[in-house]
């Protein structure tokens, strides 16, 4: 049974803070289709179009038939645990770390045996499991078996939380709580079991109903922050850097215009000057500190999210400066992502669709809530996901551009349907 | 259909380059020495060897091709064999059908691999793809973990328990006190075997193999040759070898030793009672009893039964891995492949010092070897007689 994940100890200052170490990051091209996969979400394994055989580890042809039409298929996980063991040795710094580390032999009811992380829960070989893929701290692909029926307090298995980044126990910062986003992340992330949540306020003079709302919330904290004001973001993060163990970048300006209906650059600017420049001085000052931290006790520091949009994939015309400023976010996002692996700190990117609020005011539903978004992005720190989609239309976005970039292109220059 | 024979065919001279726990030295000094010992114990000039197999894992980039002018050799036959345990027995199947054919005369079969502080964590992650792919990264404990999956399945499946595979390595560690060259030169008790520390569980510190550096060699040539030379030799009864067998296993409980072991009988004229010895793989016990099954001393399931049956000491009933086996000798990457060989040859000529086995005439040599995913994928066994 796991143990509930109780509040950590207080860190004494005068200890050293633990060096982050990544498990083992190198694969094969083939096998990334795996990470490509867990990145989203989901468990895929090569399926051979021609004999229909389902293989593991992947290869670059059907081991049955030689065919080498190969498709990475959604895969249930469903399978038995043949045999199982605890590592108490380990060639691997991370993992020395970490012992004992429990290890399991699974066939999957498709046929393919796996070697896979075991859930503490897990019974004792044989009974039956549930494998899912999830990324480690290194952000590559790693299987992981987990018992076949819920157990309580399943996300507290302390090698699973290797792979996650639950909130709870933890400290964050929201860097704009001015937005009904904004303040549903402060909600969730409290209801999360979050310890401590930063909540940033740009123009501190000007009322914000919505924010002086949460201030019942005991964990709440307001916090003077300007995206647009390298200053600002450097003087919070000399105050916080050292502390917070999830960054959820959320401020940003949408202004609904095109490029050509309109005069000036201004508008365009405003919204890169957060949305894209906000996002670098953010990595600027926060960035180091965060990736120092990547193992520091049993709750250190774990994600960055960036709220993005949809349109980042692929620019919606009638929002078109906004959406060239997402693409430019999502780009750095993607350098982010490289810069904070060595700290095991998971960037994550969310693309919602059009949510609900007065800049798609125009916009026919479906369209996301407030909640909608901040839940997705609480359930994408605890399962551990990289890229989320939140929403009806992000998801048919995604799946779209997924299968032609150029397709979707077109189909938004008419409108978007 | 019936495999043809290895009449005629006959191995000498086996050598070994003392096993050390570490070498700042590269793996091709140690087949140097390998080479040299070979052309001091059979009097042959270096001219004389015109055949060459090489065998290591720390050689890379270099292979059997860059040994050849590191030796200063014109082989007109050269393979590189990379099967790791199961290097021994291929590399005698090859230099034997290589000689048996007239391709080459004498063909020197050399093993060897060097030691550094870091080298065996830095070979586990790039072993194989899927080994770099499926299994480094969960854990990176390296066989051991995937042994440790097959030890605990075969316990609960054939009831084998931990004093079994006990008995096993203490017999073997008797063994190696009267193997000069033995990494272990202590007794192991049961006791101590039972009490000693987990590694990956059920496989505790004497269940594993403990990497060094040396090398092993043996030369193959004609019974006429090996006679006119005055050389002592052991003649080739039987040879088998099989690749990925069982490959829908989900996990392995026998090896490619049972599709073959009919034909390796066949060849050999006597069965598994007529040996004298068995020379058994043995990078874990449990591999050791998988062999005696699938080598038909016993049936599937029972090997548990014959070990308690059994002494495997060198003066007891059913001698194996006389010299200690890998367990006790240590294991010099490739070189594990090569010891059981060498061993076996020295006791048909009459070259195992006190740990003889009395009157040797027939005595079988298994190898098993490369892990790349969930389960060795070379198997291999050779027959020996005494000339
Ligand atoms: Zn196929």
């Amino acid at each position: 049974m796991t143990m509930p994940f109780m509040r950590p100890p207080k860190k004494n200052p005068i200890l050293r803070t633990r060096v982050p170490t990544l498990p083992p990051w190198t694969r094969s091209r083939v096998a990334l289709g795996l990470t490509a996969a867990a990145a989203v979400g989901r468990f895929e394994l090569q399926s051979c179009d021609d004999c229909g055989t389902v293989q593991y580890p992947p290869r670059e042809s059907c081991h049955q038939c030689l065919s080498i039409a190969l498709r990475w298929s959604p895969e249930s996980g469903e399978g038995q645990l043949l045999s199982e063991t605890r590592l108490h040795h380990s060639n691997d710094l991370f993992f020395r770390e970490r012992l004992p580390w429990r290890l399991g032999l699974v066939q999957l009811a498709s046929g393919p045996t796996l070697m896979v992380h075991l859930h503490g829960d897990v019974p004792a070989a044989p009974c039956a499991v549930r494998v899912g893929a999830r990324l480690d701290r290194a952000g590559q692909a790693v299987l992981i078996a987990f018992p076949a029926e819920e157990t309580p307090h399943m996300a507290d298995d302390p090698q699973l939380r290797e792979m996650t980044c639950d909130p709870r126990h933890r400290k964050v910062l929201v860097t704009d709580g001015k937005t009904a986003v904004g303040q549903a992340l402060v909600r969730a992330l409290a209801k999360a079991g979050a310890d401590l949540v930063w909540v940033g306020e740009a123009e501190p003079w000007k009322k914000s109903p919505g924010l002086d709302a949460l201030s019942d919330l005991p964990c709440v904290t307001r916090v003077p922050l300007d995206l647009t004001d390298e200053r600002s973001v450097l003087q919070l993060a000399g105050e916080l850097g050292g502390k917070v163990d999830i960054l959820v970048n959320n401020a940003e300006v949408h202004r609904p215009f095109g490029i050509s209906a309109r005069r000036g650059t201004e508008a365009a600017r405003a919204e890169m000057d957060v949305n894209y420049f906000g996002l670098l001085r953010l990595a600027q000052g926060f960035g180091p500190a965060m990736r120092a931290r990547g193992a520091d006790g049993q709750a250190g520091a774990t994600a960055w999210v960036n709220l993005l949009s949809v349109y980042a994939l692929s620019n919606f015309p009638p929002h078109g400066t906004y959406s060239a400023s997402k693409a430019a976010a999502l780009s750095a996002a993607q350098c982010l992502r490289a810069e904070m692996r060595a700290g095991g700190i998971r960037v994550v990117n969310v693309f919602p669709g059009p949510i609900d609020d007065e800049w798609n005011q125009t916009l026919p539903p479906p369209k996301l809530s407030a909640e909608g978004v901040a839940s997705a992005i609480v359930r994408a720190l605890r399962d551990g996901v990289e890229d989320v989609f939140p929403g009806d239309v992000a998801q048919e976005w995604f799946e779209r551009w997924r299968e032609s970039p150029k397709t979707l292109e077109r189909e938004l220059a008419q409108g978007g349907t | 259909m019936s495999r043809r024979d290895y009449h005629g065919i006959v191995v000498t001279t086996p050598v070994t380059v003392p096993y050390v726990r570490y070498s700042t030295h590269g793996p091709h000094r140690f087949l140097a020495q390998a080479l040299d010992s070979l052309l001091q114990g059979s009097g042959l000039a270096k001219e004389a060897i015109d055949g060459l197999t090489v065998s290591s894992f720390s050689l890379a980039p270099d292979t059997a091709v860059g040994m050849t002018q590191h030796l200063g050799v014109s082989p007109r036959w050269l393979d590189h064999i990379p099967m790791g345990g199961a290097s021994g027995v291929v590399a005698l199947r090859r230099a034997a059908r290589a000689v048996q054919s007239g391709d080459a005369d004498v063909v020197a079969c050399l093993a060897g691999d060097t030691n550094r502080v870091d080298s065996f964590r830095l070979m586990l992650g790039s072993f194989s793809q899927f080994a770099q792919d499926a299994t480094y990264p969960y854990g990176s404990g390296g066989p051991n973990a995937m042994f440790a999956f097959i030890t605990a399945h075969y316990m609960r499946e054939f009831g084998a328990t931990r004093e079994d595979f006990g008995k096993l390595c203490v017999a073997q560690r008797a063994n190696a006190l009267r193997f000069p060259h033995a990494m272990f030169r202590k007794p192991l008790t049961l006791d101590e075997y039972l009490g000693a520390r987990v590694i990956a569980d059920p496989i505790h510190l004497f269940d594993c193999v403990m990497p060094c550096a040396g090398a092993d060699a043996f030369l193959v040539m004609t019974e006429d040759r090996a006679r006119a030379a005055g050389i002592p030799y052991a003649r080739v009864l039987g040879a088998i070898e099989r690749h990925n067998a069982f490959a829908d296993d989900p996990i392995m409980f026998r090896g490619g030793w049972l599709l073959d072991r009919d034909d390796l009988y066949a060849q050999t004229g006597v069965g598994p009672d007529a040996m004298d010895f068995v020379q058994t793989y043995d990078d874990y016990p449990v591999i050791v009893m998988i062999q005696l099954e699938d080598l038909g001393f016993c049936e599937k399931g029972e090997a548990a039964a014959f070990v308690r049956r059994h002494t495997f000491t060198h003066d007891g009933s059913f001698p194996s891995n006389t010299s200690g086996g890998q367990l006790s000798a240590g294991q010099a990457g490739a070189s594990g492949g090569f010891l059981g060989m060498v061993e076996a040859i020295r006791q048909l000529t009459g070259a195992a010092g006190e740990r003889a086995v009395t009157d040797a005439r027939f005595g079988l040599v298994s190898g098993f070897g490369m892990v790349t995913y969930d389960r060795c994928l070379c198997t291999g066994a050779v027959v020996l007689g005494a000339a």
